[in-house]
This record gives C-alpha cells, structure tokens and sequence, in this order.
C-alpha cells in the first residue's frame, strides 16, 4: 500500500467516524429526552397546573405564560420587521446609504449573545420604564432579539420576486401601498412566513434573556404585567432547583422539543413553498 | 394579506405604544396614600409579598419598597425619606433610637447527605471544614471520602449569614460548587454523598419531607428546625426587623401589626424564613 | 384620506419602523454600557483586570478568572467541535452515501434548534453524574461544559463549513478528480484551501456563539469563579455569573455585572465582525 493510499484511507475512517459520531450524539441526546420525557408522560401534563414546585401537576401555566410572551413578541416584531423589510427591499423607498447602515447594524444586533438582551430588558423595560419583571417585558425583550431575524427573511423573500412585478405595478399607477397591500407581501408570504416562524423558534429555545425580565412565577398569568414563566425557564428551575425535578424538566423539554420540531417542519414546508427563499440563521 | 391587514397592523403597533404610555402614566393618575419601605434587599421580596396583600385588602393605598441594604434603612427611616425601614439583624445598643418591629427569623442550617452518618457538627468543625483545613469526612468519623464544599454566590442572604456567623472571610473560601438558591444547594448536595452545604432551614424542611436525600444536622449541639429558630434558640440565625422612627403614623402602624400577625405566616414561608413564635 | 397622504404616511412608517429597528442596536449598547459605567467609576477599569478575586461584597471585583473561565470552556468546546464539525460537512458532501445525507443534514439542521437548557439538562442529568464517577466528584467541571459546548457549536461549525464546501463549483472538484487525484488528496488541495474563508466564518461564529452562551454552561460548570488548574475544575464564565448573580445584585455589584455583559457583547461582536470580514473576502475574487 502506498502512502497515499494509507492517507485516504485514514482520512476516510476520521470523516466516516466524525458524521457518524455526530449522528449518534443525535440519537443519544434525542434519544434520552424522548424516551425519558414519554416515560409516564399523559395528557393530564398539559391541562394541568404545576404543582409542588413543578414536581407534580402539569405545565398548563406555563404554556398560558409562553403563549402570552409569544404573542407579545409577535406583535412588536411583525410590524416592525415588515415595515423595515420593506424599507430594505424596496428600491423606491430612498434606502441609499442609509439602508446599508441599517443591514449592518441588524447583522450586529444578530450576534449579540442572548444574556445581553436579558441585562438591556432588565435595565430598560423591567426598572426604566416601570414594567416590572413580567410577561410584557419578556415579550419586549424577545421582540428585540428576534427583529433582525425576521427583518432579514422578509427583506430577502420580497427581493426574491420578480423585479417586474414593481414595474409593472408603477407602470400601472399603483401606489406603492397598493402594490405592497395587493401584489408583493401576498406573493411573497410563504417567505414572510418562515421569517416568522424561524424568529418563533428562537425565541421559544430562549432561555437567558428570559431570568430576569419575565420572571419565575408558575401561577396562570392574570395579565401582561405578571411574571409568568416559559417551558425552558421550567426545564431550568426544574432541573437546577427542584430535587426530584428531573422527570418533569424531561417531560417539559419533550414538549419543548416537539413544538420546535413542529415549527423546523413548518419551517421547511415554507421555505419549498418559496423556493428563492435562503435560510438565514 | 391586503392594505386592510396594513391599517390593521399599524394599528396594533399603536395600540402598543398606547398601553406603553398608558402604564407609564397610569400610577400618577390617582392620588393615593403612601407607605414607603426602603432597607435591607433580603426583607425587600417579602415586604413586597405582604405589602401586595394588605393593599389589596385596603383599597386606595399604595405601598413602595425599595432596597438599599439595612444601612439604608435605618439612615431613610430616620431622616423620614421612609416611613419604615427594613433592617436585616438585632438593632445594636446604639441604634436604640430606633423601634424595632420584629417580622421573621432568617436561619440558616448545615446540610449533609442522607447517607452520610454525621449527626451533629461544631461551629469549629464546620470554618475547618470551610477553610479546607478538614479535607476528608474521615476526620470527623465519616467515610472516607474527600469533603465536596457547596457554597452560595455573592449577594444571597444565606451567605451574609454564614460568614458573619462563623466568622469566616468570603475570599479565603475555595469552594468546588457554587449555587444560587437554596434549592440548587439542597438539589447539589442531594446528588453528592460526600457534599456539605448550609442552607435556608425552612426550605431544606420542606425538601426533606420531599424525600430530598439531604438531612439537617446539629450545629453545636441545638437541632436545625423551624421551631429552633422561632424559639431564638438556633444560633446560625438572624432577626429581620422592621424599624420606624420617632412617632409612628397610623397607616404605619397599622402596616407593621399587619405584618406581625399569623395572616402573614404563609408568606414568610415562602420566602423560607420562620415566623417568629407569636 | 387622499391616495397621495396615505402614500406619504406608509412611506413615513417605513422610514420609522426601519430606524427603529436600526437604532435597537445603538439602545442596546448604550443602556448596558451606560449600567456598567458606575462599576467603572467606581472601581476603576483597572479594578476588574488588577482585583485579585471576584467577590464584589468584599469590594473585590476581579473579572479575570471568569475571563479566563469564559476562554478555557469555549476553547476546549471549539477544539472539538471544529475538527469534528468539517469533518461532518466533508462527510455529507462527499463520503455520505445518498440514503444517509438527507438523513445526517436534518440531523444537524434539529442538533442546531434544540435550545441551550435542554442540552443543560441532558449535561446536568447524564454527563455529570457520569464525569462524577468515573474522574472526580462533583462532576460539575470545564470538562463537563466543554464537552456540552462543543456539542451545541458542531451544528454551527458542521453548517457553515459545508455552506462553504458547498458553494465551490462541482467542476473544481471534477477537474482535480480527472487530474486522478484521489478523493481526499483532491479535498485536501483543491476544495478545503478553497473553502478555506468560509470555514474560519465559521470557526468565528462558533467560538462567539460558545463565548456567549449561558445556561447550559451555567448548569454544568461549578461556577466557582477561580483560576483552574484542572479540566476537572469548576469555573465560573463571564455569562454565568450574571446568569447567578443578578437576581441579588444590588449597587456596585449590579452595575459590575452590567460591565461583565458588555465585556462579552464586545467580544462576541469583535468575533462576529471578523467572521463577517472573512465572509466578505471570500466574496471578491
């Protein structure tokens, strides 16, 4: 056998082991939360309060709780990051040197870690402005993590279509509302669609912008102003704080697990439904 | 989506900053009577507990709690910039111009796993153990096994309790595991046979009767219990302490007997202190 | 209202909703910044590089183990996970038969979406307790966080090199294949140098990703803020003593937790900058 030979083959082994030792750290991690998250799981988990700090009951609070942070999110992040996408996309809308300024600073505000945006919506939303730790101030805080997620999908499926579209429509007298309300965001809504769920998904796996601007509460959130706390803040005080919590976090995370699951199929589904659509992450 | 859904949008973002200003503005809207509570930040979350609750039942008050640390307290209470002031041990003999206005005990309890045979421990014992002077359980008539150190982060009243107690210099103490709560320190030394920790009395009674493979022992020969504590009888404790000056106000005093009565006891057990024996 | 004044309005939406969402970025650095400038003022800058320990009630307020902390979990999660993230995205680009590289690709893409505290738990549940008694009590270590780290970064690595490898022409591939270059000495001279760019994006990206991630190094890593000797040591990371400390932080203490943020906002950003600039060379020829 010739050196070159050895070589290959060796390096073959090392890429044949790594893929296959990624595959199995795949099934062992998922492996564990889904067979230990099934074990004695029953439906009762999810139309149930938490009971004895979580060690009993279910999660339906604290799925109320991340629904309402949710909500609140989406509805900072949607007309702001459509808006803004618009802006970006739109060659009539006078972007010039501005424009370029602005993808640059939503490309660094992307890569601001998590934990960051938890010490700004302390500071800003929970003391500044008098919201104390509570759903809408998780909310806020996840709007702002979330915003250059989805400004860029929507800024990248609108330029996906056809630059005659935008003629045709000027051609047309259209106003540019007009062209937007009927022609361009309805064409290109499965990509605004990813954009949304793909900003959904990060902001559900969110844990560190959370501890200290929504807050730990477990009870039913009565209204915005209430601490409320996610499923993975749950898994985190289960897991960390609560001896004998662990078969709950577990049941928590698959829950968590398969509603992300849902959400990269959903995710996948729209993104073949528009095909120019790049994944952004 | 059309231009409807548009004009729906910008309403909804509207509507948003609508809520925004509307909270802002909300609590200068109505003029309400005050009671204010600056001091000590381990009092501060239970204050706020018992505040909520009296506000709810007196309509048209509202109370402020602030946290500064007991200096704080004291220096606010007596200048009047609040009405009562939150201090978190015994007033000392020079302090006497203040009245103090006992709320709950704060006691604090050393945690051995369950299988270790340790029952009681000194106070010596435990700096030793602390100053990793005693490094192995051996020495104290343990199994042999190399004492794991669970200790608490900066800023947690457990902590401020312990050192004071034992005298001990934070620095000085390289510990192998540090938590937060005192359920992350009762959870750490649950899964550690060889681990010690100290921790909140009241919540390692309940994760016990939990089944939590911890157990409370003796310091210097007084049991580690809720009753201990509210006797005054346990040594690794303090006093949380409400303090006014001068003259109380009558929203005041009717504030402070609020918080001493038993309609509070269940609070005060949340936030694991011990309500005194009253 | 007139088709022109709504024209003019929903311009006028634009331009703010667009500077809003530009200005987040300014809000962000300034609010956290204008926090931690009391720790400066208060301390001084030297302080956190000078101070001896970081116990900020004993007026101590060294950030230097959690800096130091923060590099050594990060470092080992990326000398993992870096070999073995290329050789994933050499794996499924040119070794994985076809029945397997759809399957290994959603494998990633999923490894990639599952959050921080379920890789937390899964390290805090199984790895630890494992670590605990096979090497040393308690388990909680840099080598337990390191190890959870690189699993949550190969995703990152794995994607960015195999977008990199990806976008070289297939005719590179086959010309240096008709040349009869064998598979991996045409890999190795041809694609990886080519690709070269576009895997230190991702080395970047990977390492800020590692350096800014809390939770799950905050459940693992014993978050004893002290210069390690070990990889069985505790450490405490810069965003793990926030993560633990800021509930309770009052004062000084506060306003120096709001500095370690910063601090690793600079950082991340510094690397997301650089894996940018690299991204963009790559660009240009």
């Amino acid at each position: 056998m010739t050196g070159v030979e050895t070589q290959n083959r060796l390096a073959a082994l090392a890429i044949w082991s790594a893929g296959l030792l990624i595959l199995g750290a795949f099934t062992l991690i998922v492996g564990d939360i889904f067979w230990r998250g099934f074990s004695g799981f029953e439906l009762g988990f999810l139309t149930e309060d938490p009971a004895d700090a979580g060690r009993a009951g279910g999660i339906r609070s604290v799925l109320a709780a991340t629904a309402l942070i949710l909500l609140v999110c989406l509805a900072v992040t949607l007309p702001i990051g459509l808006l803004t996408g618009i802006f970006l996309a739109d060659y009539t809308a006078g972007g010039g040197r501005f424009a370029p300024l602005v993808r640059r600073s939503l490309d660094t505000l992307a890569g601001v870690p998590s934990i960051v945006f938890g010490l700004f919506g302390n500071a800003v939303f929970a003391h500044l402005l008098g919201l104390r730790i509570s759903i809408l101030t998780g909310g806020l805080t996840l709007a702002i993590m979330v915003l250059p997620f989805f400004i860029r999908s929507a800024e990248e499926s609108l330029r996906s279509l056809p630059v005659s579209f935008s003629q045709a429509a000027e051609a047309l007298g259209l106003s540019r509302l007009t062209f937007y309300g009927k022609i361009a965001l309805p064409a290109a809504l499965p990509g605004l669609m990813a954009g949304l769920v793909l900003g959904l998904g990060r902001a559900l796996a969110e844990t560190a912008a959370l501890i200290f601007t929504s807050g730990y509460v477990t009870r039913l959130p009565e209204s915005l102003l209430d601490s409320g706390r996610t499923l993975s803040i749950h898994i985190l005080d289960l897991a960390l704080n609560v001896p004998g919590g662990a078969e709950n976090a577990y049941r928590t995370a698959l829950v968590l697990i398969v509603l992300l699951f849902a959400i990269n199929g959903a995710l996948m589904a729209l993104t073949r439904l528009s095909p120019s659509y790049r994944e952004y992450r | 989506m059309t231009a409807r859904t548009l004009t729906f949008l910008a309403a909804l973002a509207a509507a948003a900053a609508a809520i925004f200003f509307s909270l802002n503005s909300s609590s200068e809207d109505i003029e309400k009577a005050r009671l204010s509570l600056t001091g000590s930040s381990t009092i501060a979350p239970l204050a706020l507990e018992i505040a909520k609750r009296y506000e709810a039942q007196n309509e048209g008050l509202r109370i402020d709690v602030e946290t500064g640390g007991s200096s704080r307290g004291m220096a606010d209470a007596r200048r009047g910039l609040a009405d009562i002031g939150m201090v978190s041990r015994r007033l000392k003999a020079e302090e006497s111009d203040l009245t103090a206005h006992l709320l709950a005990r704060d006691g604090v309890g050393i945690i051995v796993h369950s299988s270790n045979p340790i029952e009681a421990i000194t106070g010596a014992e435990v700096t030793s153990i602390y100053k990793r002077e005693t490094r192995n359980w051996q020495a104290l008539g343990g199994p042999d096994a190399d004492i794991i150190l669970v200790h608490k982060a900066e800023g947690r009243s457990t902590l401020e309790v312990f050192l004071d107690h034992f005298k001990l210099d934070n620095p000085s103490i390289t510990p192998d595991v540090i938590v937060g709560d005192n359920e992350q320190g009762i959870k750490t030394v649950a899964a550690n046979p060889a681990g010690i920790g100290y921790v909140s009395i009241g919540t390692a009674e309940v994760a016990i009767e939990n089944g939590a493979a911890i157990k409370l022992i003796k310091l210097d020969g007084i049991e580690a219990s809720t009753a201990t504590v509210a006797d005054g009888s346990f040594p690794m404790a303090r006093e949380l302490n409400l303090v006014t000056y001068g003259e109380i106000p009558e929203n005041a005093a009717s504030f402070i007997a609020f918080a001493q009565s038993a309609d509070v006891n269940d609070l005060i057990k949340g936030q694991s202190f011990v309500p005194p024996r009253r | 209202m007139s088709r022109r004044a709504a024209d003019r309005l929903f311009r006028f939406s634009l331009r703010s909703a667009t500077l809003a969402a530009a200005l987040a970025l300014v809000f962000v650095t300034f609010f956290v910044g204008y926090e931690a400038l009391p720790a400066l003022q208060a301390a001084g800058a030297g302080a956190f590089l000078t101070d001896p320990s970081w116990h900020p009630a004993s007026g101590t307020f060294g950030l230097m183990p959690m800096v130091l902390g923060s590099l050594a979990v990060s470092l080992l999660a990326l000398v993992l996970a870096a070999p073995l993230g290329l050789g994933a995205a050499l794996f499924e680009n040119f070794y994985a038969p076809p029945v397997l590289r759809g399957l290994f690709q959603r494998a990633v893409e999923l490894l990639a979406g599952i959050p921080s505290v379920v890789y937390g738990l899964w390290g805090l549940v199984v790895l630890v307790p494992l670590i605990a008694k096979h090497l040393a009590a308690p388990g909680t270590s840099i080598l337990a966080a390191g190890l959870v780290l690189a699993i949550m970064i190969l995703p990152t690595m794995a994607l960015f090199s195999s977008a990199a490898l990806g976008a070289i022409p297939a005719e590179q591939y086959r010309a240096a294949s008709a040349l009869g270059l064998s598979k991996w000495t045409a890999l190795r001279t041809v694609l990886l140098p080519a690709a070269g760019r576009g895997i230190m994006t991702g080395l970047f990206l990977s390492f800020a990703r590692a350096l800014g991630e809390t939770m799950a190094v905050l459940m693992v890593a014993g978050n004893v803020p002290q210069l390690p000797s070990s990889l069985l040591d505790p450490v405490r990371t810069l965003t793990a003593n926030i993560a633990l400390e800021m509930a309770y932080a009052t004062g000084a203490h506060r306003h120096a937790l709001f500095f370690s943020g910063f601090l690793v906002m600079a950082v991340t950003l510094l690397l997301v900058t650089l894996a940018g600039r690299s991204e963009k060379k790559e660009a240009r020829p």
